[in-house]
């Protein structure tokens, strides 16, 4: 018996959902041969990663400290790839969220006061915004592929990011280090949780979610992002403004990037350092396509996502696994995400084996 | 001067080459109307393979073999997803090139510190003798040589090869070159398997001669910087020759302005590449009928035989 694909004649609406699950299944497979490859017990390394971080409340917690950023980045970017607008570039966005968040709460160093916080925001999600209308300018005027300009940005930003520590952000009774002033309780954001590290930041991605959700399906730029993503022809009879779409999509990613960048330094991290991310902004790209390029899917995946991060934390302390192995499994999780997604479009069929070519 | 020139000219050749090799290999594979984002993965896999492979065995041959081997590898997970199972190329480009970071970080862990010589230097003999123009040209090692020979291969493969003339007919036109009853899947899966080859030994360049040992994401960015390239030259070969050693000669100019100390902090020297990057894509880019004439037509498209 021979496989061959036969074209469905209409998406298969089951598959969508499934598919996600399938991958999941395979790479959890394709996990336990790697480590059995890398001389692990499998089972021990399995539970490691995929058990142990949540068995205590204070795991669940990190959970959400480490999905957050990826639910925020990974909405927002879900609507521009509907679009069809490749931003690739959320973790520059992020880190210059980081760094104008920072900056204010510098800035009011020696301010006491509640609107440090939703100022140190407003910073992070201007910044990050600043940094996706540069592509989305330069796409929409000189026709320059967004994908690589938002990458390149994206190097800028972090060689950025190293410049300010290393000069003008940097501590000035930090004995040279290059990391900032530790912030303020005025510049922190409040735990939701005693005892763990779950901050505000996650409250915010659960709005985010909802509000995603309902700019899909409620709003007008919602249908005509769907409707430009999916039939592009059809939404320029009907008047819709692909550039409007491409300035819109960029700049809500990079605002939601440069939020997240700013929850990150102003939550977990506390300072500004030279790095603030272990890759959220690329990860997020994996969260959003996991999630289906919809809201509520991207809560799951992200925090799916979030997991195998502090598994790969966990195995590294208690087995001596390389770190590493986390972005192996991430990347393993969206090849075979994309590969299950031809159950989408294609049916898997059956021919005998002929002796004759059929050509 | 000639003193600090010869040096200044063998260092933008050598920071060139990585660029040449993975830039032509990805022209390839965009010839025949497929866009590969992965290339920073393959050369990363490529870079890291390759060390691992001289180390081990001390053979120069045997090391750039491996590195062409894990780029065309990675390629081929690249060629199955797309072309087997239709998966949309940009993703899993994205794909591609994340897998690889995580992948060649894992494979590379244990090397890290590890010292390697680089690759011996062939001297031609006699043409190295020349005065200035020798040095310059003809004291490198075999990868070096390779790119020059490879951008002439490349070159006249498209022009006037009948392959070439078939593989730029599929980019153009699946439906056509399907109906005339060539292979599309096939030819594609090769280009693929070229750019891959090419990306592994531009990363092997990186480790085996340029760094030479192996960091994690030590590509930084190059393969993107590739990626540019092609766009830049308007998938011309001699073009993208010339792109490389562009970008090439950036890189250098401000790692000397760094050594020589221009009062401007070394990450703003750094951004350089990256921005010159942003700039000639945006001059390129800017005349749309340009980029319409000479970009492959089916480029991105997915293609199915019995659609």
């Amino acid at each position: 018996m021979i496989p061959y694909l036969e074209k469905r004649a209409e998406h298969s609406r089951t598959m969508v959902y499934i598919s996600p699950f399938i991958a999941l299944a395979l790479t959890l497979l394709g996990g336990i041969m790697l480590f059995s490859l890398l001389g692990k017990s499998p089972a021990q390394a399995m539970y490691a990663f995929f058990v142990a971080p949540l068995t205590s409340l204070y795991g669940w917690a990190e959970l959400g400290v480490k999905a957050s950023p990826l639910v925020l980045i990974g909405v927002a970017l879900s609507i521009g790839f509907r679009a069809g607008v490749w931003n690739i570039g959320a973790e520059g966005q992020l880190t210059l969220g980081a760094i104008c968040g920072s900056c204010v709460a510098l800035w009011l160093y020696q301010v006491d006061s509640v609107f440090v916080l939703p100022l140190m925001m407003v910073g992070g999600v201007l910044g990050g915004m600043f940094w996706a209308s540069i592509p989305a300018f330069l796409k929409t005027r000189f026709n320059a592929n967004e994908i690589l300009t938002s990458l390149m940005l994206t190097y800028v930003a972090l060689l950025l990011l190293s410049l300010l520590v290393h000069g003008p952000l940097r501590d000035p009774d930090g004995f040279n280090f290059p990391e900032s002033r530790i912030f303020h309780d005025a510049a922190s954001l409040p735990i939701m949780v005693n005892g763990t590290r779950l901050h505000l930041g996650a409250v915010f991605a659960l709005i985010a979610v909802g509000g995603i959700w309902l700019l899909l399906s409620k709003s007008l730029i919602g249908f005509q992002i769907k409707v430009i993503g999916q039939a592009p022809a059809a939404g320029r009879h009907a008047g819709f403004s692909v550039n409007r779409t491409i300035w819109f999509t960029l700049l809500l990613g990079g605002g939601m990037a440069g939020l997240a960048g700013m929850f990150e330094v102003s939550g977990p991290i506390g300072q500004l350092l030279p790095i603030i991310s272990p890759g959220y902004g690329f990860t997020a790209i994996i969260v959003a396509f996991v999630g289906r390029l919809h809201p509520v899917g991207s809560l799951f995946a992200g925090l799916l996502i979030a997991l195998s991060y502090l598994g790969g934390e966990n195995a590294q302390i208690t087995l001596n696994l390389p770190i590493a192995v986390t972005g192996v499994f991430q990347g393993m999780l969206l090849f075979f995400l994309l590969a299950c997604d031809v159950l989408i479009r294609y049916r898997i069929r059956f021919k005998p084996v002929s002796r004759f070519r059929h050509g | 001067m000639v003193d600090i020139l010869i040096p200044a000219i063998i260092t933008i050749i050598t920071a060139s080459t990585p660029l040449v090799y993975a830039a032509l290999g990805e022209m390839i594979t965009e010839k025949s109307g497929v866009l590969n984002l992965g290339v920073e993965g393959m050369m990363l896999m490529g870079a890291v393979i390759g060390f691992i492979a001289v180390t081990q065995t001390s053979s120069v041959m045997l090391g750039i073999l491996a590195a062409m081997l894990a780029g065309a590898g990675m390629s081929l997970i690249f060629a199955m997803l797309v072309l087997g199972l239709q998966a949309t190329q940009v993703a899993t480009g994205l794909a591609l090139t994340i897998f690889g970071i995580g992948l060649s970080a894992l494979v590379g862990q244990g090397l890290v510190g590890v010292a390697y010589e680089g690759i011996p230097k062939l001297p031609i003999p006699l043409l190295s003798d020349i005065p200035f123009i020798g040095p310059i040209l003809f004291k490198h090692d075999i990868l070096v040589y390779g790119s020059f020979v490879i951008t002439v291969l490349v070159s006249w493969f498209l022009r006037k090869t009948r392959a070439g003339l078939i593989l730029r007919a599929v980019g153009d036109s699946h439906d056509a070159a399907h109906a005339i009853g060539y292979p599309v899947i096939k030819i594609r899966c090769l280009a693929i398997l070229f750019g891959g080859a090419m990306a592994g030994i531009a990363g092997g360049y990186l480790s085996l001669s340029y760094s030479p040992l192996w960091i994690e994401n030590m590509s930084a960015g190059r393969g993107w910087i590739a990626l540019a390239l092609v766009v830049f030259a308007t998938w011309r070969p001699g073009r993208v020759f010339f792109g490389a050693y562009l970008f090439g000669g950036i890189t250098i100019l401000q790692l000397h302005a760094q050594a020589m100390g221009a009062g401007v902090p070394s990450q703003v020297m750094s951004m350089l590449p990256y921005l010159a990057t942003i700039m000639v894509l945006v001059l390129i880019s800017r005349d749309q009928k340009k980029i319409k004439m000479n970009s492959p037509a089916c480029i991105g498209q997915p293609f199915h035989p019995s659609s």
